[in-house]
């Protein structure tokens, strides 16, 4: 907003003071979980108890992050997190390279070789992404058994790629779709194929929106948790269902400092990509609301 | 008179070549396998679940149509009416809310804030992180026992007391609190680049007609954020409908069946209740939900990108 | 004491200096139109004169009142911009009665107000439709009326035809100048078009880099540009600009026109305040303009002083009206406008009548006018 020539009056300090202030009250209110995790996840569980959630630990111990990570109770097995965490990188990394490199496929194919229908078709793939997935658990299920794939990584990496086609192709398809048409009619007058226009031509200028797709499906993908619980066995379980199996768990004592450091575990990965590329991270979020 | 050869020869041994032809066929052979994937794994297990909400399926689908049977017992049952009930709350307060904060921050955030782009990344964090975690640091931290109630008392009001988590009419209220302040941050990414995109010449002449900043915002600026409105609205309806992970971290559906929501409903009628059938009418419903928004919204914005 | 009067008027952002020390004033009824090149600093001007920023050093007045300190709704201004800024979720009407509503003027008086404009500016049948609906020619018309409702001191406009095609232009402009005529408004104008300068001001103010290069009536910027840069800027094609040597012949002062083939052309000038006399031997900078170089019979036969020069003629280019013959003369390519019959064939000899009384001087490195 630009400013009015009068020098700025008293009111005009008063309501901007105001503004930080809601601002900065708005800035702890998000941080405060985080913190409280944190800061938790290093005490004794005694201080936890007797002590004041909010205050720093006055014996700083790291057993509960060691705990988490190997020997906490998940389930049956007093594994820690360890293998889920494994179990959910090897989810993760197939599915989202897969289902991008489709994704950018078909965004290539809906918008640089348009066919009769091709918007019904764009219409149906985008109406997908929004499903509500209870919808779809059930014969998703007995598929999985059906092809052998029940409680196996490889089936968990197969439902995430069928579900995350649906914004990958929406991503790739506005992105290409503002792509100069031109250049690809160019190409082909210069004798290239299909395949050599996508590789030579679209997709080295695809940087933003690959890093943009892959920051979304990662998020999507290592944060799910339906998916995870309906379709996973303990040896293909993800983090989030293990780190709810550890935090759910009624019997027993409850640890909460070895919670809030399975949940910080859990958070990390998307936590660092956020703060790495948090802008392309935005981005995609802009672009799955559809505006665009 | 005669025709001549080349009249009388038939186009299709003109020598196109196989190459041309597949060049023909390879965009839609890339986008098949894709668009079965699609048809199959979505539209067709629609199919077979919508027909499973017919049949009498228990622990294992079975295949004979009994009708709407299920839909009957769904809403015969008061729990199914509690998942609605806690929908309707959760659903107005949540997306209330968010768009009430997301839109306020966006507005403050516009106002060229020094240090704005330190306070953008922790508005919008939360998006970044499992339903699950953010249920567990929300479940701690609004237990009576450890959490805030304990942190006030400590801090000598003896009597301040928030257990609405343990509580059954208020629990579904806490869902609303952790619900908000995972996604209100992104509501107010939108609004913030809804404003930004406002001519500045449309500000000046605001100045210059003698509107005051309350004016401006209320009379010019908030109506030209409509499609922003319309964009966070279904998005966040759209989350609310499909509330699942939260809910189980936060309080596990509980206290008893106080926070259900349809998407509990639905898992625990299909998979620990064994009633798949009334599980899937359940699931059916949901649909119905989301499509109720969705389709009319894509429809229009097709629509709209086709016409532009 | 002018009705609009800029003062000793400076402008930093933080520690560049975008307006150096202007001094303009305008008589009620005026139109000052403030042209340059993108960057030089008008649009700024015009932003300080409306408060919407604000004056490092120096005064502003309308009317004989201090306005540095006013905000924009109480300087009795009103503005038209660039892409019109109408406000998109209103209608055309209560775009128009939007600054009368902000002061609260009663609802009847302000409908009375948007129908005698919409009257005025013909779009009285626009008045429910929303900015969307509208063609640019249309929009701009509507930006108008909401300044003109408010029957303000001073009517800002900041390149308001910029936005439209060609031929829009110029009959808005038109139209610009009628409104002018009939309404007897106080304007200023802000434009990058010197054709639009010279057709609508009363005086222009030339800018650039943040200082104004000249301040007069346009028959004076054009005829008597201040310098090179004046010369240079105003007039379609531009003015001629080639470095001649003086040199002092029989008594008289002449300058020496390079010619492609042969000897340079020896031009005499009636050289009144001797400044050129004072160079001697010097190279100064002549400017001259097309229309002042013709073919012989086109020449002003009330100048006093017409030379001939004959060279080759490069490039001819008829536009049906006139013939522009391009010769290569002081070492540049060279603008003569000829009539529209003058037998000029490319590549031939041909006779060029300089019109000497026209011809304006610069020095070399002030570039600064001396004669």
């Amino acid at each position: 907003m630009t400013g009015a020539a009068a020098p700025a009056p008293a009111s005009t300090v008063l309501v901007r003071a105001a503004i930080y202030t809601l601002l900065l009250i708005f800035a702890v209110y998000y941080l405060l979980p985080l913190f409280v995790m944190v800061v938790n996840s290093l005490k004794e569980l005694n201080e936890i108890r007797q002590g004041n959630m909010l205050a720093l630990p006055q014996q700083v111990t790291i057993e509960p992050w060691k705990s988490a990570w190997s020997t906490a109770q998940i389930g049956v097995q007093p594994t820690g997190l360890r293998p889920y965490f494994l179990n959910s990188i090897m989810m993760v990394v197939p599915a989202v390279a897969i289902s991008t490199l489709l994704g950018a496929l078909n965004g290539y194919v809906l918008t640089k070789w348009r066919f009769r229908g091709d918007t019904v078709i764009f219409g149906l793939m985008l109406f997908a992404c929004f499903i509500p997935f209870q919808i779809v658990l059930i014969p998703m299920a007995r598929i999985l058994g059906m092809i052998g794939l029940a409680g196996t990584t490889p089936g968990l990496v197969l439902v995430h790629i069928v579900y995350g086609l649906g914004f990958t192709t929406l991503f790739f398809r506005n992105y290409y779709a503002a792509f100069p048409t031109e250049l690809v009619k160019a190409a082909q007058v210069d004798g290239a194929g299909f395949f050599r226009i996508f590789g030579r031509i679209l997709l080295p200028s695809s940087g933003p929106i690959i890093v943009v797709t892959v920051i979304w499906q990662f998020t999507n993908i290592w944060n799910d948790f339906l998916f995870g619980a309906s379709f996973a066995d303990f040896d293909s379980l993800p983090m989030t269902v293990a780190l709810n199996n550890l935090v759910s768990s009624s019997t027993g004592v409850k640890e909460y400092n070895v919670h809030f450091a399975g949940a910080i575990m859990a958070a990390l990965p998307t936590l660092l990509v956020y703060i790495v590329a948090g802008r392309y991270f935005v981005r995609g979020l802009m672009a799955g609301a559809v505006k665009g | 008179m005669t025709l001549s050869q080349a009249e009388v020869a038939p186009v299709a041994t003109a020598p196109r070549g196989l190459r041309a032809y597949a060049q023909d066929w390879l965009p839609r052979l890339v986008l098949a396998p894709s668009f079965a994937v699609i048809l199959l794994f979505v539209y067709g297990f629609i199919v077979f679940t919508a027909y499973l909400s017919t049949t009498n399926s228990t622990i294992l689908p079975r295949f004979d149509f009994v009708g709407l049977v299920n839909y009957q017992k769904l809403f015969a049952q008061p729990s199914w009416w509690t998942a609605l009930k806690n929908l309707m709350i959760f659903g107005v307060l949540y997306i209330g809310i968010c768009t009430g904060i997301g839109l306020l921050l966006a507005i403050f955030l516009d106002q060229k804030i020094r240090g704005e782009g330190v306070l953008r990344p922790i508005y919008l964090y939360p998006m970044a992180l499992s339903f699950i975690v953010t249920g567990t640091a929300w479940k701690w931290f609004l237990d009576p026992g450890i959490g805030l109630e304990q942190v006030v008392q400590n801090w000598g009001w003896e009597t301040f007391t928030f257990d609405w988590i343990k509580n059954s009419r208020m629990a579904i209220y806490t869902v609303v609190i952790a619900a908000v302040w995972q996604s209100s941050g992104f509501v107010m990414a939108m609004f913030l680049a809804g404003l930004r995109g406002i001519d500045t010449e449309i500000m000046r002449a605001a100045q210059i007609d003698g509107a005051s900043a309350l004016k401006l915002y209320r009379r010019i600026v908030i109506p030209m954020l409509r499609p922003a409105f319309l964009s966070a609205f279904v998005v966040l309806a759209h989350l609310a409908i499909k509330s699942y992970d939260l809910v189980i971290a936060l309080t596990g559906g509980g206290p008893g069946r106080a926070t259900e929501l349809p998407a509990t409903f639905m898992y625990s009628y299909t998979f620990t209740r064994n009633q798949m059938g009334v599980g899937a009418a359940s699931a059916v419903i949901m649909l119905a939900m989301v499509a109720s928004i969705m389709i009319p919204y894509l429809y229009t914005e097709l629509k709209h990108e086709a016409r532009s | 004491m002018a009705f609009l009067e800029i003062r000793n008027l400076c402008k930093r952002f933080g520690a560049a200096e975008v307006l150096k020390r202007i001094d303009l004033s305008l008589e009620r009824g005026g139109f000052l139109v403030l042209v340059g090149p993108s960057g030089c600093g008008k649009s700024t001007l015009l932003n300080t004169i409306a408060g919407l920023e604000t004056v490092s050093e120096g005064e502003i007045r309308i009317n004989g009142r201090r306005v540095n300190e006013l905000r924009p709704s109480d300087r009795d201004i009103a503005m038209v911009f660039q892409s019109y800024a109408l406000y998109p979720n209103m209608t055309v009407a209560q775009n128009i009665a939007f600054g009368l509503e902000m002061r609260g003027v009663p609802k009847a008086e302000r409908e009375r107000a948007v129908r005698e404009v919409a009257e005025t500016l013909q779009i009285s049948r626009l008045l429910a439709r929303r900015p969307s609906q509208l063609s640019g020619g249309q929009r701009q018309r509507v930006a108008m009326g909401r300044a003109l409702v408010r029957k303000p001191q001073v009517f800002l406009f900041d390149e308001p035809l910029s936005n439209l095609d060609a031929k829009l232009r110029v009959d808005m402009r038109t139209e610009i100048k009628q409104l002018h005529l009939n309404l007897g408004t106080t304007i200023v104008y802000v434009t990058h078009d010197q054709v639009e300068a010279m057709t609508l001001a009363s005086v222009i103010a030339v800018l650039k880099d943040g200082e104004v290069q000249q301040f007069g009536t346009p028959e004076k910027i054009y005829n008597e540009p201040a310098n090179i840069f004046v010369a240079d800027f105003m007039g379609s094609p531009s003015m001629n600009l080639v470095s001649v040597d003086v040199v002092r012949a029989n008594g008289a002062t002449a300058v020496a026109l390079a010619r492609a083939d042969g000897e340079p052309a020896l031009l005499q000038v009636a050289d009144s305040n001797g400044a050129l006399r004072e160079r001697a031997g010097q190279s100064v900078i002549l400017g001259i303009r097309p229309e002042a170089v013709t073919d012989i019979d086109g020449a002003d036969r009330h100048a006093r002083n017409v030379v001939r020069v004959a060279c080759i003629a490069e490039v001819v280019e008829p536009t049906g009206s006139d013939t522009y013959v391009v010769a290569k003369l002081g070492g540049r390519d060279f603008v003569a406008r000829m009539r529209a019959d003058a037998d000029v064939a490319p590549k031939s000899q041909t006779v060029f009548a300089f019109n000497m009384d026209r011809a304006a001087f610069f020095d070399p490195k002030t570039e600064l006018r001396i004669a």
